[in-house]
C-alpha cells in the first residue's frame, strides 16, 4: 500500500515548502478563476478575458522591467485594460471583438518591446518564459498572502453583485428595465475578470490563464445549467485540475526525456480540456446556448 | 538595409502582408478575431514540436495550424465558439510549453518564434513562401464568391446550397495557410494584428469588398515595410512595430471615416 503511495505522491511532496505554497494559492486561484469564468463563459466574453490575460503580458514584462513584484504588474495591467476594454467597447459582438483584437495586437507589440528590453538590459533571459507561462513553483513569501487577498477581494464582489450579474449576462434589456444599471455592471465585472486573470496568469502563466478561467467554467454549464451550481462545480474542478497539474509535474522530475520536470501549466491544461471533452460524451446535445439562456431567464 | 542578405527578408515579408490582408478581409467581415488569433498560437506549438523531432519547422507549423484550426471547426459545433477557440488556445500553447521544456532551445529562439524574426531568411524559406501563398490565392479566387456571400449573408447563402459549416472548415484551413506562411518571420502572437488590423482599417473607409482588399493589402504592405526598415534601423523586435503599426492603421481610418461621416452630413467644422 505505501509502496503504492510513494509511486504515485514521490518522496517529498508533502513536505516541501514551494509544493505547500503551490497548492495553496494554486487552489484558491483556480477556485476563483472557476467562478468568475461562468459568468464570462455566459456572457460570451471568452476573448475579453483571453486579451485580459495576454494583455498582462504587458503588465508582467514592465514590473520586471521596474525591478518590482510580477503581481504588481499582472494586476495593474488587468484593471486598466479591462476597464479601458470595456469603456470602449461596444455592444455588437463582431465590432467589439474587432476593437479586442485591435487592441490587443497593439499591446502585444508593446510587450514585445518590453520583453527585449527585459531580456537585454538585465541578465533575467529567463523571463519571457516566466511572463508567459508561469512559474507556480516559484510563488513564494509575500505573494502568497497577497495572492489570497485578491481573490478574496474577487470574491466578495462577485457574491456582493452575482444576482443583478447574473440577469443582465442572460438579458441585457430585462435587466436594463428592471433598473441596474448595466454599463456600470459590466465595468464591475471586466474590473473583477482582470484581478482574476492577473492571478492566475502568475500560476499558469499569462498565455494559459484563458484555461483556468474559461475551461472549468464552459465544462461546468455543460454538467449543470443552474448558475450556482455551475459556479460551484467550476471551482472545483479548477481547482483539482490543478493539484493533479501540480502533483504531475511534481513527480515528472524523473519521467523521459530529460530529467528536469515537466511544465505545470501544461499539465493544468492538459487536465482541463480533458474534462472538457469528457463532459461532451456525458450529455451530448446539450449546450445548445439558446436553450441555456431560456432555462437560465427561467431560473432568475 | 536593402543588403543582399536581407533581399530574401523583403520578398518573404512582402508575400506575407499581402496573404494576412487578403485572408483578414474576410476574418473582419465574418466577426472570427478570436480564430485568427487562435491559430497562429497553435501553429507555435508545432514549430516547438518539428524543432524537437527534427522535421523542418514549416511542417510543424503547417500540421498544427491545419489542424488545430479544424479542431476548432469540430468542437465549436458542439459548444460555445469563442470558449472552445479560448480553450484550444490554451491547449496548444501548453503544449507548446510542454515541447519547448523538452528541447535544448535557448530563450532568444522562444522568443523569436512568438515574437518574430527577420533576418536569417533563406532563398528556401522564400521559395516555400511563394508557393503555399500562391495556393492561398488560388483557394481564395475559387470560392470568393460562395465566401464572400455565407460571410455577409448566411440564410441566403445556406438557401442557395452554401454548406455553412464547408464554408467555415474551408475558411479555417485559408487562416492556417496565411498562419503557415507568417509566422516565422512576424511570431505567432503578431501574426493576427497584421490580419486585422490592416483590413478592418480598409473597411472602416469603404464598404466595397474589392477595394477593401485592395486598401487592406496596400496598407499591410506599408506596415511590413515600415516594421522591417525600423526594426533594421534600431534593432527592436519586429513584432512591436508591425503590432503597433496594424493598430495605428486602425486607429487613423476610424478617425478619417469619422470625419468624412461628419463632412457629408453637413457638421463640417
Amino acid at each position: 500500500m505505501s509502496g503504492v503511495l510513494s509511486s504515485i505522491f514521490e518522496p517529498g511532496f508533502f513536505s516541501s515548502g514551494p509544493v505547500h505554497a503551490a497548492l495553496l494559492t494554486g487552489a484558491v486561484v483556480a477556485a476563483v478563476s472557476g467562478a468568475v469564468g461562468v459568468f464570462t463563459v455566459l456572457r460570451s466574453q471568452s476573448f475579453a478575458g483571453h486579451s485580459l490575460s495576454d494583455l498582462g503580458t504587458l503588465g508582467g514584462s514592465g514590473a520586471f522591467l521596474l525591478g518590482v513584484g510580477p503581481l504588481w504588474g499582472f494586476i495593474t495591467a488587468g484593471v486598466v485594460v479591462g476597464g479601458a476594454m470595456d469603456l470602449a467597447g461596444s455592444q455588437r459582438r463582431n465590432s467589439r471583438d474587432v476593437a479586442t483584437g485591435i487592441v490587443l495586437g497593439a499591446v502585444l507589440g508593446l510587450s514585445a518591446l518590453l520583453l527585449y528590453f527585459d531580456t537585454t538590459s538585465s541578465s533575467t533571459t529567463g523571463v519571457t518564459v516566466t511572463v508567459l507561462f508561469g512559474s507556480l513553483f516559484a510563488v513564494s513569501g509575500f505573494t502568497v498572502p497577497a495572492t489570497l487577498a485578491f481573490a478574496g477581494l474577487g470574491l466578495a464582489a462577485l457574491a456582493l453583485c452575482h444576482r443583478p450579474l447574473l440577469l443582465s449576462s442572460v438579458s441585457g434589456d430585462l435587466a436594463a428595465a428592471r433598473g441596474i444599471r448595466v454599463r456600470l455592471l459590466g465595468l464591475v465585472f471586466m474590473i473583477v475578470m482582470g484581478v482574476t486573470v492577473a492571478l492566475s496568469s502568475l500560476i499558469v502563466g499569462t498565455i494559459l490563464s484563458p484555461a483556468l478561467l474559461i475551461g472549468p467554467a464552459a465544462t461546468a454549464l455543460r454538467l449543470t445549467r443552474r448558475p450556482l451550481a455551475a459556479m460551484g462545480v467550476a471551482a472545483a474542478l479548477g481547482a483539482a485540475a490543478t493539484w493533479l497539474g501540480i502533483l504531475l509535474a511534481y513527480d515528472s522530475y524523473h519521467w523521459p526525456p530529460i530529467g528536469d520536470g515537466w511544465p505545470v501549466s501544461s499539465f493544468v491544461v492538459a487536465l482541463i480540456f480533458a474534462a472538457y471533452l469528457l463532459s461532451a460524451l456525458r450529455r451530448p446535445g446539450r449546450v445548445l446556448p439558446d436553450n441555456t439562456v431560456n432555462a437560465m431567464t427561467g431560473a432568475v | 538595409m536593402f543588403a543582399p542578405f536581407m533581399e530574401n527578408t523583403w520578398i518573404t515579408a512582402s508575400i506575407i502582408a499581402a496573404i494576412a490582408a487578403l485572408v483578414g478581409f474576410f476574418v473582419v467581415l465574418r466577426g472570427a478575431t478570436f480564430t485568427a488569433h487562435a491559430v497562429p498560437n497553435a501553429a507555435f506549438a508545432g514549430a516547438a514540436g518539428a524543432g524537437l523531432i527534427g522535421v523542418s519547422s514549416l511542417i510543424g507549423l503547417g500540421a498544427f495550424s491545419v489542424g488545430g484550426a479544424l479542431l476548432i471547426g469540430v468542437l465549436s459545433r458542439r459548444g460555445r465558439h469563442d470558449a472552445v477557440t479560448a480553450l484550444i488556445v490554451a491547449l496548444m500553447l501548453g503544449l507548446g510549453a510542454l515541447f519547448l521544456s523538452w528541447s535544448t532551445e535557448y530563450a532568444p529562439e522562444i522568443y523569436s518564434l512568438l515574437f518574430g524574426e527577420v533576418l536569417g531568411l533563406s532563398g528556401n524559406d522564400t521559395s516555400l513562401t511563394a508557393i503555399l501563398a500562391v495556393a492561398c490565392v488560388l483557394i481564395l479566387a475559387c470560392v470568393y464568391r460562395p465566401l464572400l456571400l455565407s460571410s455577409t449573408l448566411p440564410e441566403v447563402a445556406e438557401a442557395r446550397g452554401i454548406s455553412a459549416a464547408r464554408i467555415d472548415a474551408l475558411f479555417l484551413v485559408l487562416v492556417a495557410l496565411a498562419t503557415t506562411t507568417a509566422v516565422p518571420v512576424v511570431g505567432a502572437l503578431l501574426m493576427f494584428s497584421l490580419m486585422i488590423g490592416p483590413p478592418a482599417a480598409a473597411r472602416a473607409l469603404t464598404k466595397h469588398p474589392a477595394p477593401a482588399m485592395a486598401l487592406g493589402v496596400v496598407l499591410a504592405l506599408a506596415t511590413v515595410w515600415i516594421a522591417i526598415a525600423a526594426s533594421y534601423q534600431t534593432n527592436w523586435p519586429i513584432g512591436f512595430f508591425v503590432g503597433v503599426g496594424s493598430a495605428a492603421w486602425y486607429v487613423l481610418a476610424r478617425i478619417g471615416a469619422w470625419a468624412s461621416s461628419r463632412v457629408r452630413s453637413g457638421h463640417a467644422p
